[in-house]
């Protein structure tokens, strides 16, 4: 029994200790991405724009392949059923709402974490082990600024860019499969999509997907900098971001989902 | 000791007292680094000799205590009023820091983009003289993976050299290098010394390193300063430790039973 408590005061603590770390990480952060340049301290927009390559277009292909294949099973999958009912046309319907609200900024938010993500743990782990984090400071460089801005603005303006070509690559998706292999008239199907899909859909889709950068960044990087010891520390801390950061994100998601079920 | 900061003092150690968590690294650690001279700072393994040079370069900060660098408090500054202390800093690390995903020439240009309006060609040639300065001219487009550790430690220590420092800190500069090369490295500590009137922080336990470098020493022991003096001094110094250590003198196994309890209780008081 005591030794429980004593689990759950430490997890709690952990926890607490966890949220206050990544929240001073959050404020400098902003301020190095925000007030920092307008003094004159300094931004660095090369190394922003290189990472914004990095995160965004570099994950287009895989992105646009398991997008486009996920609107293709949606379109088949709710065919079945929905042909019960005679509404086959209602398809379209649902992968333009399902695309746009849920799942592209979902998927696009999980790959993009399993590629960058990682690799955002695995780079700030590996300078945190090899001293160069230690180097940074010694020269009088700032650690944020220097490392944390670039991938936290790259990732701001990657992953919104990304999930409105995944929507459009999911719809397109479903659209295909729909003229190929239901059998749906193309042209009604286009006609019933745009009915279909209202400004609201995007503004949600396009909402969520900003926070999942945030996350996916953050968790990122927080977890870069709790490595130590070695290769090891490296490997298990980059796994625990990619898994702290996708659960955040279903979270996080389904957060939103009843939020906007509502309003 | 005078508490008092002369003109020749170039750090000034008070009452410095180090933990991580409950445990206590370092104690009562006073001292004074002359501005010019190499001070050495000897002691065996987990003697607190890396955490106190990780606090006179201000990568951690002490419980209790005060540094002054220059006659400036070092200790109670922020982070950013810390950065123009920092330019005139330089350090050299262990695994030498060089940073992985830049070449050489831009390791050593780093501090310079970043801290100075130089133009890129001025830069440029300023890596070329501080890579010359370490014997590594034409490295420049060298990635550090490319190096060799002896060349890696060059590498750093010209960039450590970039922002033409008052003050150097080398951690361990001959751990895991040959003999050859580690001499090398001892000469290039001196050559800087010398030529650049630069004051040297050592961390070691290299005694052969000890003997070419230093101007003084400073002995530590289970995070205290045994003994400060120059190499002659503290050879005559009269304590079991430094006797050891010079003598190259294992622990005669079972001698300290008290640290032994201590290993198994995790008593450190």
């Amino acid at each position: 029994m005591s030794a429980f408590v004593g689990y759950t005061g430490r997890l709690t603590l952990n926890g607490l200790h966890a949220t206050l770390t990544v929240c001073v990480l959050m404020v400098d952060t902003l301020y190095w991405a925000t007030v920092a340049p307008l003094r004159g301290q300094g931004f660095r927009l090369k190394n922003a724009v290189s990472q914004f390559v990095e995160f965004g277009a570099h994950s287009l292909p895989i992105v646009m392949l398991i997008c486009f294949l996920i609107g293709a099973i949606m379109a088949m999958q709710s065919s079945y059923q929905l042909a019960r009912f005679g509404a086959v046309h209602l398809v379209a319907n649902l992968v333009g709402i399902a695309a746009m609200r849920e799942f592209a900024p979902l998927m696009t938010a999980i790959i993009i974490t399993g590629r960058s993500g990682s690799a955002i743990t695995a780079e700030i782990g590996t300078m945190k082990v090899a001293e160069e984090i230690d180097a940074l400071e010694v020269m009088g460089l700032n650690v944020t600024k220097f490392l944390v801005v670039p991938k936290f603005i790259g990732m701001l303006l990657a992953v919104p860019m990304v999930t409105l070509i995944a929507i459009a690559t999911m719809i397109f998706g479903g659209f295909l499969t729909s003229a190929v292999v239901i059998g749906l008239d193309a042209s009604s199907y286009i006609t019933q999509t745009a009915d279909a899909l209202v400004f609201k859909d995007l503004v949600v889709g396009v909402t969520k997907s900003i926070f999942f950068a945030i996350v996916i960044c953050w968790v990122g990087v927080y977890r870069g900098f709790q490595v130590y010891g070695g290769a090891e520390g490296v490997g298990k801390e980059t796994t625990s971001s990619v898994v702290t950061s996708i659960f955040l994100i279903i979270v996080l998601d389904m957060i939103f989902t009843v939020f906007f079920y509502f309003v | 000791m005078g508490m008092a900061v002369t003109s020749d003092t170039m750090v000034d150690v008070n009452d410095l007292v180090v933990k991580y968590g409950d445990r206590t690294v370092l104690q009562d650690i006073d001292l004074q680094i002359h501005r010019g001279e190499t001070f050495v700072i000897l002691g065996g393994s987990g003697c607190g000799k890396s955490t106190l040079l990780r606090n006179l370069s201000g990568l951690m900060r002490p419980h209790s205590g005060r540094i002054a660098i220059n006659g400036d408090d070092f200790t109670a500054m922020s982070d950013n009023e810390r950065v123009a202390i920092r330019k005139k800093m330089g350090m050299c690390f262990q695994g030498s820091a060089l940073f992985g995903s830049m070449t050489v020439g831009d390791n050593v240009a780093l501090p310079l983009r970043e801290h100075t309006k130089l133009e890129p060609s001025t830069i440029d040639i300023m890596v070329k003289i501080k890579l010359e300065l370490v014997g590594l001219s034409g490295f420049e487009d060298y990635m550090p993976s490319e190096l060799s550790g002896g060349m890696k430690k060059r590498a750093g220590l010209a960039r450590a050299m970039a922002m033409d420092p008052d003050i150097i800190f080398y951690d361990e500069p001959s751990a895991g290098l040959d003999p050859i090369v580690a001499a090398g490295l001892d000469e290039l500590i001196r050559k800087m010394q010398h030529t650049f009137a630069l004051t040297s922080v050592v961390v070691t336990h290299e005694m052969e390193s000890v003997k070419l470098i230093a101007d003084r020493v400073c002995m530590l022991d289970k995070g205290r300063v045994i003994a400060i003096g120059t190499l002659e001094e503290l050879q005559k110094v009269d304590h079991p430790f430094i006797e050891q250590f010079f003598e190259r003198r294992p622990d005669a196994y079972g001698e300290d039973s008290a640290d032994y309890h201590e290993s198994l209780t995790g008593d450190t008081e």
